[in-house]
């Protein structure tokens, strides 16, 4: 494929809002994980909330907007001067030239989960619910391109775990069709009960701060981020150390609903087809964002699946022993804090995990490594067996 | 492609299943104008190539995408094994949610583990792969009431990027009480394109899309009409009903405002 540029991009987790305050957690190696105590959930679980999500100001034009995904929304958007920035692409490429494509899983769906609470004697939702600007997938490009002025074209991704990492592919199958000139790329999801009571029933999630890769591992900690990118074809004012997508993968499972084929092969696939896209051979990646959720069958699989396609240790680590699993927002997430990688030279510790299952086989980091990095590999997988590799580079095409 | 941001395939299958609407060849006749329009409830059928195990878990939402999508496919010979594919709805399945959000309500939250798994939007891409053992990409999205349109954009960027064959199929059920009052569509629907960037034989018409900004065709059937309106998978109507007549002519599908999607329909000979 063609490299496209990062232009600007924005995250906010648990561990911080903004890359500042993201890159100081990654390299203090701080997490940010906490026994459960959102909205009335009781479950003996962790999770990775964002502070003050429910303050956030709402303007009143989006009032029929008013959740928690969309608070969150507005939050990351107003950091690092990411709206800012959408705000000049449109005045160099035209509101209707730039196109919105997100990620989310679950999307406004605690609203809906509280007003099922409120229902009427008669069983209506009550009257100030507000399904389409709320839960509705698609809410959450409706909202980004109501905020930012964008006519483009739209859609939300939602493919589960792998919906924020699906959105680079196809942002930039829409740019090299010339649909658009530039895409807003991204994820967000936020806390729900659908999504804490959902993973409990499945027996997924761990009592204490999730451990991937430990032998001990026993689940997920969920967690909720917005996290977003400015997509651009490189051009003469591109400056040289701008990370570049270089590379996506998709593939299915075809194997289970919520368990991965044990050896991997549809994220080996992924990864292949990622590492075609971008025209590198698997000993030119240096650092992996792995998936790493900290069930013991998804490490397992991937693990095993890494180590088909690399066939040689990779450095590689889950950062969602840091923040969480933050499901549908997880493949921008972890697409910007490879970003971060590559800019500042880190390969960050997998947090929580005491020492890497030997039986996986896998260089993974439990401390925080520096190196000089030109190119990375983010795994994002989820339900329905939706697979997605991204990679990413800096000074694509240069040598090191 | 033939200019900036002109999108082309072929049409080489079709997958129809709605109210009164059981498959193309009789839905084609309907919207020629050569038969009346006449309502019946939507039936989705079984999906006799899943595992028995999974046929069980499966709902109608994941019951008409699949039987849709195997429409499509029928009679053209495309493996299903290495085929990209394409689910485009704006809902997803509303009696799942409209269960867990009944149960979350309650003291327990016990709700579910396969409804839980279920409730992802991507639930029939998911079966769709496990049924044809494809482990091909295969998307979800939504885009409200435009998913049709962004569905058949996402699949022709596809078709671009691979220069391989792409599955799109749109659908939705309808929510449940009282759900149903805030989201009210019509009933159950489903349309399934299976598109080629290939020239090639047997395909029924060559699409060439492109976005614009101009109001979108309607029907001249009232009742097809509010079906239409009424449910966003059958915003796709006007195409299927330009490709029933077999001309040359342009349609201009319901996207986002300002946006539609203006689609020219060759008829292959």
């Amino acid at each position: 494929m063609k490299p496209l540029a990062l232009t600007h991009f924005t995250a906010t987790s648990a561990i911080g809002r903004g890359l500042e305050a993201t890159l100081t957690a990654l390299r203090a190696e701080r997490g940010a994980l906490s026994p459960c105590a959102f909205e009335t959930a009781t479950l003996p679980t962790c999770i990775g909330a964002v502070a003050d999500v429910d303050s956030v100001p709402v303007p009143r034009s989006l009032a029929r907007y008013d959740s928690r995904n969309h608070r969150l929304t507005l939050l990351a958007l107003e950091t690092d001067g990411f709206a800012a920035a959408v705000r000049q692409a449109v005045l160099r490429y035209g509101a209707m030239r730039i196109g919105v494509l997100l990620g989310t899983s679950t999307s406004g769906m605690l609203e809906t989960e509280l007003a099922y609470r409120r229902r009427t004697a008669d069983g209506a939702l009550p009257s100030t619910f507000e399904y389409g600007a709320t839960h509705n997938s698609y809410a959450l490009a409706d909202v980004v391109r109501r905020v930012l002025g964008l006519e483009g074209p739209a859609t939300v991704i939602s493919t589960a775990c792998s919906s924020s990492a699906k959105v680079f592919g196809a942002a930039a199958r829409m740019i090299e069709a010339g649909l658009i000139d530039a895409a807003l790329v991204g994820g967000v999801d936020s806390l729900c009960l659908t999504t804490l009571y959902g993973f409990h029933a499945l027996q997924l999630t761990s009592p204490q701060p999730c451990r991937p890769f430990d032998p001990a591992r026993d689940g997920i900690s969920i967690g909720e981020a917005a996290a977003f990118a400015l997509l651009e074809p490189p051009g003469p004012d591109t400056p040289p150390a701008t990370v570049m997508l270089t590379g996506v993968g998709e593939s299915s499972d075809a194997y289970h609903m919520s368990s991965p084929h044990p050896d991997g092969l549809g994220a080996q696939a992924a990864m292949r087809r990622a590492l075609a896209a971008a025209g590198l051979t698997p000993h030119q990646i240096e650092y992996i964002n792995l998936h790493g959720t900290g069930t013991p069958s998804n490490d397992s699989a991937e693990a095993r699946a890494v180590t088909a396609v690399f066939e040689r240790p990779v450095p590689s680590s889950s950062t969602k022993g840091a923040t969480g699993h933050t499901l549908g927002a997880a493949g921008a997430l972890e697409a910007v804090i490879c970003a971060l990688a590559l800019r500042s030279g880190l390969m960050p510790a997998g947090l929580n995990t005491r020492y890497a299952d030997p039986s996986l086989g896998l260089e993974y980091l439990t401390a925080n490594r520096h190196a000089p990095l030109t190119r990375v590999l983010s795994n994002s997988f989820g339900f329905g067996g939706s697979n997605c590799s991204l990679v990413l580079e800096r000074c694509a095409g240069a040598r090191p | 492609m033939s200019a900036r941001g002109e999108l082309s395939a072929a049409v080489r299958g079709i997958g129809l299943l709605g109210p009164g609407l059981v498959d193309w060849p009789s839905a084609a006749a309907v919207l020629e104008g050569k038969h009346p329009y006449q309502y019946a409830a939507t039936t989705a059928p079984a999906p006799a190539l899943l595992p028995p195990a999974e046929r069980r878990r499966t709902g109608e939402t994941v019951r008409l995408a699949l039987a849709a999508g195997l429409q499509a496919l029928a009679g053209t010979s495309t493996d299903p094994e290495g085929l990209a594919t394409v689910f485009a709805s704006s809902g997803g399945d509303g009696a799942i949610c409209h269960e867990i959000c009944s149960t979350l309500a309650t003291d327990q939250r016990d709700i579910s583990p396969t409804r839980f798994h279920n409730s992802v939007h991507n639930a029939a891409s998911g079966y769709w792969s496990i049924a044809v053992h494809s482990m091909a990409p295969s998307t979800a999205l939504c885009a409200y009431d435009g998913s049709f349109a962004a569905g058949l954009l996402e699949a022709l960027t596809q078709t671009l990027a691979s220069a391989a064959p792409v599955l799109l199929v749109a659908y939705e059920t309808v929510y449940p009480e009282p759900l149903h009052a805030q989201r009210p569509l019509l009933d159950a629907f489903a349309l399934a394109l299976l598109l080629d960037p290939r020239p090639t034989a047997g395909a029924c018409a060559r699409l060439q899309a492109q976005l614009v900004q101009e109001a979108a065709d309607t029907l001249d059937d009232p009742a097809l009409e509010r079906l239409r309106t009424g449910v966003p998978a059958a915003r796709g109507l006007p195409l299927l009903r330009r490709i029933a007549r077999g001309d040359r002519g342009r349609v201009v599908l319901d996207y986002l405002g300002p946006l539609r999607l203006a689609v020219t329909v060759t008829p292959c000979p």
